[in-house]
């Protein structure tokens, strides 16, 4: 996406919506090649545990992690972060109604078939 | 405490970088069989049948795999109608040529793999076939490329045979030695290839690599990448400090050798700690007549990929500083994941007479390249 010349990227967290703009902080690596990952946490050499699948992204360059809900670096977090921006999902007719209303017809899923009536 | 969002602080001048040579471009073949037009029939067909042999555990993947797909590249560098990172020029001149207006680009290729290649006379036509094709497929079609000249170490010939091929083709302009090699570089066996880079005016370039079977630390085989991958400048360690002792700079004392994808923090503890012995070790290196920081401060350049991050930013400065300013030459690393964007590779102020001799006049003055 790129509102307002500032790309940003929208990440779909098991239906909830986060938007992190599309500039790693660390080196400036576009942050939408990024491969979107669980975390591996360890209290002991020997014990892996992958927690938050999903909602952590590893950045296409040098591969930092940041929590995609907060921007929040992994390995930094209290000093960097990647800029967040609200999300909200709202019906299309609500941000702006246009002028021209294109015909409709119903749509049933009926079983495995998609139907379209005419 | 509170968190504050950072976004990549631009704090180098986007002027004197403009127009910087990067001293690490690396070029791929979409396949391994482009370099079968280069080959001659008779080691195309064996590359067809048998294949190369490394001394390395693995055909067509590192030692160390890596966490980002292929062999570790950078995930944005994909070209969208297939084949590998690095191996589609308009995307190289997207991502990285045009996109800094770089003047020139010193290439690197880290394929073929002649150079580790256990029947010699193949790798000496693997190498010889990978230095065509750059020439053909970059050069000739983006002279701000330059040719790196593989050459087959283990077979002194076969390798002073290719570099005198090389010379006076403007297209070339280094030799690549791959650091990890059967022996360090300074040893006897190497000085005629080291002397034929010297007369023909070509720098050696020392970029990470080769898979001699050695172990890739001196206390052993490590078990992780994010531990092989600070070896890197041991390696680089092993091969200065080899070819200071051993004389070769005594003997070849226009020998020029750059060091890449090694970073460089390191050098001045090195050379601290080499002055350090030189003073009660002297006895058994009689030949070197100076310090060896002397002769590193005389023979010896490196690359900035992949920068050191130290914890306070401005001590980078004067590490620079006791490296010497007109020693260093900034690099890139394009296509791989740990590459170093040339607008936030550093974290401090550089100053802006050494800015552009870092980005730019040294390495013009290094490879020899018009302004």
């Amino acid at each position: 996406m790129n509102p307002a010349g500032r790309e940003i990227c929208v990440f779909n967290v098991n239906g909830e919506h986060y938007a992190l703009v599309n500039r790693c902080p660390h080196e400036g690596a576009p942050l939408s090649y990024g491969h979107v990952l669980g975390c591996f946490e360890s209290k002991r050499p020997g014990e892996y545990r992958l927690t938050r699948r999903g909602e952590m992204l590893r950045c296409p360059w040098h591969g930092w992690e940041f929590d995609i809900k907060t921007g929040q670096s992994w390995c930094h977090p209290q000093s960097v972060k990647a800029r967040t921006y609200k999300v909200e999902v709202v019906p299309g007719e609500l941000l702006a109604k246009g002028p021209f209303i294109a015909e409709t017809v119903q749509v049933k899923i009926d079983g495995e078939y998609v139907v379209v009536e005419v | 405490m509170s968190t504050t969002v950072q976004e990549p602080k631009v704090l180098t001048n986007n002027e004197a970088i403009l127009g910087f040579v990067d001293c690490d471009v690396h070029p791929y073949t979409k396949s391994p069989a482009d370099l079968d037009a280069f080959l001659p029939e008779r080691w195309r067909k064996l590359r067809q049948s048998i294949g190369t042999r490394a001394r390395s555990p693995f055909v067509g993947a590192p030692n160390y795999p890596r966490m980002s797909p292929g062999t570790g590249m950078r995930m944005d560098s994909w070209p969208k109608d297939g084949g590998h990172p690095g191996s589609d020029l308009a995307m190289m001149r997207e991502q990285l040529l045009d996109a800094f207006g770089v003047s020139y680009g010193m290439l690197m290729p880290l394929l073929g793999r002649g150079g580790d290649e256990r029947n010699v006379e193949f790798g000496a036509a693997l190498c010889s076939a990978a230095n065509d094709w750059e020439a053909q497929v970059w050069c000739d079609n983006e002279p701000r490329l330059k040719a790196a000249i593989q050459i087959p170490t283990e077979y002194t010939e076969a390798a002073i045979k290719e570099i005198e091929k090389r010379a006076g083709d403007r297209r070339f302009t280094h030799v690549m030695i791959p650091p990890r090699g059967l022996e360090p570089l300074g040893r006897r066996r190497y000085w005629p290839i080291l002397e034929a880079c010297a007369a023909n005016g070509f720098p050696i370039a020392l970029h990470l690599g080769g898979t001699s079977g050695h172990p890739s630390t001196g206390g052993g085989w490590p078990s992780f990448y994010h531990e092989e991958h600070p070896s890197y400048p041991q390696s680089k360690e092993a091969l200065v400090t080899s070819l200071v002792t051993e004389g070769v700079f005594e003997h070849i004392p226009n020998l020029r050798v750059v060091l890449v994808e090694g970073g460089f923090a390191w050098l001045p503890s090195l050379s601290w700690r080499l002055d350090k012995h030189y003073r009660r070790l002297r006895d058994e290196v009689p030949n070197l007549k100076m310090l060896p920081s002397e002769y590193i401060r005389q023979n010896i350049w490196v690359t900035t990929q992949p920068i050191e991050e130290p914890e306070h930013p401005e001590d980078l400065i004067t590490t620079c500083e006791w490296i010497g300013w007109d020693r260093i030459m900034f690099s890139t690393d394009y296509p791989h994941w740990d590459q170093d964007d040339p607008r936030y590779a550093f974290k401090t102020q550089v100053p802006e007479k050494e800015k552009r001799m870092l980005y730019r006049e040294n390495a013009l003055s290094f490879y020899n390249l018009q302004a």
